[in-house]
Parts: C-alpha cells; structure tokens; sequence
C-alpha cells in the first residue's frame, strides 16, 4: 500500500485506523455528508434504484466474503437471499407484532444456520464441484418455495410485512433509503473490519491455498462453515430488506440467473474487497438503467426495432460487458480505483 | 397401470433415450474440461444455435435432413473453434474461474442474440422420424426416442474408438495427462484446445438437433445444458464414461421419479437430477469416476 509522504504512523492506534490522515477523515465527512443529502436532490426513480443497489451492495459483500475473501465459489446465493426475503415475509405473517429491527437480523441469522448446514457437505468439494452443488442448492431452494404452499403460497407469493415502530411508519423511498443506507454502513464497517481480523485473515489463506493455510493451524472446518455463515447472513438481510422493500416476493425472482448477477457483481467490482463490492453492486444496479435511458433515447430519435429489441440488447450489452471487464481488467472496479488514487498520490511520479 | 412392471419398463426406456442424449452432452462438457480444466457455460446455447441453424437449413434452404445434419455439425465446430480462438484463448493462465466467468458471460449474451436472429417465439422442428411409436412388448418407444439412443450410442463409440486409437486423440488424451510434457512431447497444445472446442460444439449440435425433435424448441433448449450439469458431476467431470453412465442413470433416475412422484409433487422430475447430485457429492466429492485431486503444499 502507498501511504501519502509525510505521513507517520507512530503508534498501533494510528495503524489500525480506517482513515489515517486528517484529509482521509475529511473526504469521509464529505462522502457523509452527500450520502445524507443526496435523496433531497433526486427523482423518485432514480432513488427506487440507489436504494436496490443498497440492497444489491449487502447481498454483494456477503457473496464477496464467500467466493472472493475465501474463494469458496458459490452459485447459489439466491437461494440465501430467497430464504431471507421469505423469513421475513414468513415472520411477518405468522408473527405479526414482531418489530422490523427484530425481524431483519433474525431473517439473517435463519439464513445463517441454513447457510451453516450447507456448508457442512459442501466441505469436501472444491472448485467447480462446489460450484455445481452450491447451484443446485439454489435450485433446490426456489422449487420448496414453489411447492411448500401451506408456508409461502407457492406460484403467488408473498406480501411483506409493512415496516411501523414507534409509531413511525417506513414507507416512502426516501425512508427506506436512510434505513438502507445505516444497514449498509453498519454492515460494511462489519465486513472491512472482519476482514482485518483474524476471521479475514484466516479465509484469505484458506483461499489462497488451503492446505498450506491448514498446516498454518487455520481450522479448516471452522472457518470454512464461518464463511459460509457469515456470507448467508448478509444475504439474508439484504433479501429481508429487499422484501420489505419491494412488498412482495415471489420464488421466480430468485432464480440461477440470480446468483449469476451476483457473482458478476463482485467480479466487475473485484474479488476480495468490500469497496469492489460496493462498485460492483453500483454498476451492475446502476449501468442497466443508463442503458434503459440510453436505447429509450435512441428509439424515440431513431425509431430502432422497438421495446424488444433494445431490452435484448441490454442484455447482450451486460454480457460483453462482463467478459471485457474479466478479460481486460480482472482486478475489476477497484484495482482501476486504487491505481488511480495511487496515481493521484505519488503525482508527478509515475509511481 | 400404475405400478405394473410395464410402467417401470416403459419409464426405463424413456429415460434411457434422454439419458443418451444428456450423455452426449455431457461428453462435450468433459472433453472441454479435460483439455483445458473449464466448464463451459455456454454450452447449452451452442446446443440451441445448432437447432435453430438446422431448422434454418431446412425449412429455408430445403435441403434433406441428412446433409443438414452434418453441415450444421460442421457450423458448430466451426463455431466452437471460433470462441476458442477469440475468447477463451486471451484467457490461458488466467485464474479458472475468470475463465468460467467468461463462458457465463458467453451464454448470456448468446440467448438474446440467438432470439434476436431467429425469433423468440417457439419452432417446429421438421422431424424426420415417423410419428407411429413403436410398439414391443407393450412397452411404446417413438421412432425420434429409438433414434435419439441410437445416434447417441454411436457417438459415444465413435468417441471411445477416437480417443483409443486416432493420433489426435490420443495427443488430446496425452494434452489431458500432462499439458507440460506434452507440450514438450511436440504436441501442439493449443491446437488441441481447438479440436476440443470443436469436438464439443459438434456433440452439442448432435444432442441439439436430436432434442430439437423431441423437445419443444424455443430459447428454454438451452437450460437442458443446466440439467446435464448432475449427469457429469455424478460421472467425474474429467470422465467420458463417467459422462456417459452419469447421463444415463441421471435420465433413468428423472424419469422414474418423475413417473411415480409427479402426480403428488408436481416438478419434482425437474429437481431430482440436484438432489441426487447434492447426495452423491456428499458421499463422493469427485464424483463416481472422477480423479481425486493429490494435494501438495
């Protein structure tokens, strides 16, 4: 890492600090700031989108923590955000005077023990073998969602519960958008930190070559099972939240393609790091409605083959994005961000 | 009815005809996947490309099944070797998993694509097989069915033979073993690559026109790929046996399940090639033929 000239760190504080200079603290302040002001200058639409990249930037991190952080490669992460949003929507029916702030943790933590009990057998298996099984996991999760009747109305889905305490109701964008906006921050803090600690440590050398991590005294077992935890908590709240915010799930949103959008997610954004997935979420949350805009201005001036059409080609558009981002830049979002404040920092310098 | 020997007979069948037809397709998967340790995503879309240019050869060029049949297996390998050159092969020495990511990517941008030449509605595959089942032993077996285990069971010969005795198979069976020394061997490992590719995507063509017939035929032929992802898993992913009995078993075992279970959990058919898969994985992590992987520090 490039530290700043004159830039001293003296004690073990000042090294475990987040933000080490005064300028740091001060861009922080200001990202704070814009974050608190930045709904009072935006459209309804625009907000509906920042609030589901928040949603997206959770599930995300919790993907990250499990395929890049540990490298255990998993294409069933819908299938732990299906059982968060159904928790929550399950909890919400059947017990109905539970508050939402007990209801988003405990949507995570029941995904948790599920994410658990997967990764149990799952720790034997490397690879794409691990890939296939965490895919059919997901498989397997969407058809009890669509046959378990009695508990999750099938084919109809479900109505979440609508978010009042103390008498305060969440129910606009703008709400919601602060109540996501402190779940992703509180959540995000948790993983960077996580991650500088032993639990992170442990899961990077696991990724990294795991007998070696093994002869190292990393418990294998533990940290594995940890991970597979961890990650299905966070995919757990952000399903629960997606629920409440969308009021309504259904199973034939959480399908195999899912998961994929996940993992294109973290790989846009860059494996193995909380900003990438944060980026990673923004781009794949935000760069589909550019495109929206772009092709909705390109058929009105040009007359183009219609709705169909350009909604195709969105797709294809995404697709080719991904395979460049893999091909020309597989560090993803965030090596592109941190060689340019690298850039900024050692300028004149070319390094 | 339900229950006789005959409707366990009959079930066996069938689902020995689309386990063939899985077999194939996962030969194609597993010869990838020996050459080059990649799952390929995309298969399932080369797989639906190849229907889609058979019925355009067909209906609008008019020619007979037969040459329509090969000249699309020429246009899939053709097609194979191209992603091969232009797409996977910036990716050597890159992580696997990039790699695969890129297939993923593949198969997203090739469904729309294909729709897009060819229309998102459903197709009428013209079948050359007769209508009339056959009937023997009380057990009723379509001509599309008997055909579809025939033509799969010569290409799983014809691949057994290829492998065994041809100069580049073996050279790919040699690529497989060790790429290092065969390349030092003067094997020419990215042409290897190339064949494999295109030996892939032809099988793919194979196994797409034979479920062109049999199947409805719209973009959803792709995601038949999905389900052959068990069959190869069960087998071994780097096993051509262990993909042509793990297609089998896997057919037989949907079907099955499928005929006895569905009328009390509907779909069921389609979910049970995972849960199976998730148990073997469980008792097997490689897989029934699978190499276990040595792991040196």
């Amino acid at each position: 890492m490039v530290l700043r000239s004159k830039t001293f760190i003296e004690t073990y504080q000042e090294d475990l600090s987040l933000s080490r200079t005064i300028w740091v603290k001060c861009w922080w302040m200001m990202l704070f700031i814009s974050i608190i002001l930045f709904p009072f200058f935006v459209g309804r639409y625009t907000l509906y989108t920042i609030n589901l990249v928040g949603i997206y930037i959770i599930g995300a991190i919790g993907l990250n923590i499990l395929t890049g952080y540990t490298g255990q490669i998993s294409i069933g992460h819908a299938g732990f955000l299906a059982i968060g949003s159904y928790a929550t929507t399950i909890l919400g029916e059947k017990i109905g005077f539970l508050p939402f702030y007990v209801i988003i943790p405990l949507s995570g933590v029941i995904a948790a023990f599920i994410g658990i009990f997967v990764g149990i057998p799952c720790l034997r298996l490397r690879g794409l073998y691990l890939a296939m099984a965490t895919m059919s996991f997901g498989i397997i999760v969407q058809y009890v969602l669509f046959q378990w009747e009695r508990l999750t109305h099938g084919a109809l889905g479900m109505a979440a519960p609508s978010i009042v305490s103390f008498g305060f109701k969440v129910d606009s964008d703008g709400k919601f958008y602060f109540l996501i906006a402190v779940i992703v921050f509180l959540l995000g803090f948790a993983a960077k930190n996580m991650m500088r600690m032993k639990i992170g440590r442990a899961f990077v050398a696991i990724r990294d070559r795991d007998v070696a991590a093994d002869v190292m005294g990393v418990d294998l077992t533990r940290y594995k099972v940890m991970a597979f935890g961890i990650s299905s908590f966070y995919a757990g709240v952000s399903g629960s939240l997606f629920a409440y915010y969308t009021t309504y799930v259904n199973p034939e949103y959480f399908t195999v393609f899912l998961s994929v959008e996940y993992l294109a997610m973290i790989i846009v954004g860059g494996m193995g790091s909380i900003l990438g997935s944060i980026l990673g979420a923004l781009f794949i949350g935000v760069v589909p409605e550019w495109l929206r805009i772009f092709f909705g201005f390109l058929n009105e001036t040009f007359h183009l083959g219609g709705l169909v059409f350009t909604q195709q080609l969105k797709v294809i558009i995404y697709g080719v994005l991904i395979i460049l981002f893999l091909i020309f830049e597989s560090g993803g979002l965030f090596a592109i961000w941190q060689r340019t404040k690298t850039s900024f920092r050692s300028w004149p310098f070319t390094y | 009815m339900l229950g006789g020997i005959n409707y366990l007979l009959q079930l066996i069948v069938s689902g020995l005809a689309v386990g063939s037809v899985y077999a194939v397709i996962g030969t194609g998967f597993v010869v990838i996947y020996k050459a080059t340790k990649i799952l390929n995503f995309a298969h399932g879309e080369i797989l639906m490309i190849a229907a889609y240019f058979c019925v355009l050869l067909i209906d609008t060029l008019h020619l007979h099944f037969l040459p329509a049949f090969f000249l699309t297996l020429v246009f899939c390998a053709i097609l194979g070797v191209i992603v091969e050159r232009f797409i996977m092969r910036p990716m050597i020495g890159e992580p696997i998993f990039t790699a695969v990511m890129i297939t993923l990517g593949l198969s997203i941008i090739l469904r729309p694509l294909t729709g897009m030449v060819f229309g998102f509605g459903n197709v009428v595959f013209p079948s050359p097989f007769p209508n009339e089942p056959i009937v023997f032993a009380k057990i009723v077996i379509s001509y599309a069915d008997l055909w579809t285990f025939l033509i799969s069971c010569t290409v799983m010969v014809v691949f057994f033979l290829f492998f065994k005795y041809s100069k580049v198979g073996i050279a790919m069976r040699a690529a497989a073993d060790r790429q290092m020394v065969a390349f030092l061997m003067g094997i020419n490992v990215k042409k290897i690559f190339s064949v494999s590719w295109a030996i892939a995507a032809a099988t793919a063509g194979i196994a797409g026109i034979l479920l062109a017939n049999v199947l409805v035929m719209n973009l959803n032929l792709s995601f038949v790929a999905v389900k052959v992802f068990p069959a190869i898993i069960l087998g071994g992913l780097d096993s051509v046996v262990g993909a042509l009995i793990g297609g089998l078993i896997i057919g037989v075992f949907e079907t099955i399940i499928g005929g006895y279970l569905d009328l009390h959990l509907s779909g069921i058919k389609e979910i049970s090639p995972y849960i199976l898969l998730f148990i073997i994985l469980i008792v097997r992590p490689y897989g029934l033929f699978g190499t276990e992987e040595i792991q040196r520090v």
